[in-house]
């Protein structure tokens, strides 16, 4: 058990687009459908749904990274973890007046939506939006 | 025989031509090694997406969604086209107009509906007049100036509304899969239901062999693929936009080249042609100036 305690775990985080981070972490939080879990080496084979979050990257017991994700998928295995996310962005690049004022155009359009196919695109988005400034402002885990 | 000064302007258009070709040619080489490393780019996600998407399957129990398990009937057939906005590039576009044609033949002869979604204007252009009524519709300018996620989302949301809508009942996307520059293979992917590609079933490495290891899902397999499934539609979407731009820039910098060789060869032949003609004249002048003097 010692043993596997010192192991790490291999993180990918992708985007369709191309692989943004590949690297062995000690643990990783991912922000799951049904709520945050931590990977360390060793965890169980897992299908999971994201949520708009965080994921938090650990090194030396601290967070070392936190990552911006508004959704997608992660499969971890004992020995890996990737995520396939969409819309990765660190935490600390985050614009939280340009969110903010996206926040404001979203409120505008949920005005202005008529039909309720709409009414859910923009809920979506707004939620990201919320998540997204709640990301940069309220630092978990320190 | 032409006159000299006909020859000339024709040389002329000549090398302007094959300077345009020559720049179009390299234009798509540049392009080309920019397209094949997205095409590289993008792999990861689409291979993690289709390793989720066959273990959740695989776990799936009962009454599995509609888009990976079908919805029973086999009438209406949707073929997504993948076609180039420009041409001058070959036969790429040319290739997919045929296996169509044959696609179509074989399906309505067998008594099934078709439908049309065709990604490129040439693809329009090939098939409008015979099979108008099948096009549902003609997006353009999807890869302009490179293919995009979002424009290939936009494309798979589309089709998963029109299953969702009943429009249709199977789904195939065909598209020119990249091999190499001067290759390109006409490939028929099925989307809907969802058919896990077999083609690494025998590579041993894979370290997670899909379905042999049991997942836990979280929230649970069902909510899972209602998210993946949709999802993996603009994935497929989008590695075959990226195939096909890659295969496009490949496709055309070989018609180029081949067309910028011809032009070279018609400039040595007119030249030389020209090259006799004038000294023909001059000889025939020199006679008769030599044939004047001797008169006197």
């Amino acid at each position: 058990m010692a043993n596997e305690m010192d192991n790490k775990v291999e993180f990918e985080l992708v985007a369709p687009e191309k692989i943004l981070l590949a690297e062995p972490v000690e643990m990783v939080v991912v922000p799951g459908e049904d709520g945050d879990f931590g990977v360390l080496a060793g965890h169980s084979h897992l299908i999971s749904n994201i949520r708009p979050g965080v994921i938090h990257i650990f090194a030396d017991a601290e967070v070392q990274t936190r990552i911006f994700v508004a959704g997608g998928f992660a499969e971890v295995t004992p020995e890996r973890c990737v995520v396939l996310a969409e819309d990765a962005i660190a935490v600390e690049d985050i614009d939280v007046s340009a969110v903010e004022s996206e926040i404001g155009d979203l409120n505008d359009d949920l005005q202005d939506a008529t039909d309720d196919d709409a009414r859910i695109v923009v809920e979506a988005k707004l939620k990201i939006a919320h998540a997204k400034v709640q990301a940069s402002e309220l630092q978990l885990y320190q | 025989m032409a006159s000299l000064k006909e020859l000339r302007s024709r040389i002329d258009s000549v090398k302007s031509t094959q300077r345009i070709t020559s720049a179009m040619k390299m234009v798509a080489g540049a392009k080309l090694a920019k397209a094949q490393e997205r095409a590289e780019a993008g792999r990861p996600y689409a291979d993690s997406m289709e390793r989720m998407l066959r273990a959740v399957a695989a776990g799936a129990s009962g009454s599995a969604p509609a888009l990976l398990a079908g919805n029973g009937a086999d009438e209406t057939h949707l073929l997504v086209l993948i076609t180039s906005d420009r041409g001058l590039c070959g036969g790429f576009n040319g290739a997919i107009a045929r296996w169509a044609r044959q696609r179509i033949n074989t399906l309505t002869q067998s008594g099934k509906q078709v439908k049309l979604l065709i990604v490129g204007r040439k693809g329009l252009g090939l098939l409008g007049r015979d099979y108008r009524s099948m096009i549902v519709d003609t997006l353009e300018d999807i890869s302009k100036p490179v293919p995009t996620f979002d424009a290939a989302a936009s494309i798979g949301t589309r089709i998963a509304e029109m299953f969702a809508a009943g429009e249709f009942d199977v789904c195939a996307l065909v598209y020119n899969k990249f091999q190499s520059a001067l290759t390109q293979v006409v490939t028929p992917a099925q989307l809907v239901p969802f058919a896990a590609v077999d083609e690494d079933k025998d590579a041993p490495d894979d370290e997670s062999n899909g379905a042999d290891v049991s997942y836990d899902f979280e929230p649970d397999e069902a909510e899972i693929l209602d998210q993946l499934l949709p999802r993996n539609l603009s994935v497929q979407m989008y590695r075959a936009l990226l195939e096909s731009f890659a295969s496009e820039q490949g496709a055309r910098m070989t018609a180029m080249d081949s067309a910028t060789r011809n032009a070279g060869d018609m400039i040595d032949r007119l030249s030389l042609i020209y090259n006799r003609s004038r000294q023909a004249e001059i000889t025939k002048e020199l006679i008769e100036i030599i044939s004047g003097a001797e008169a006197l």
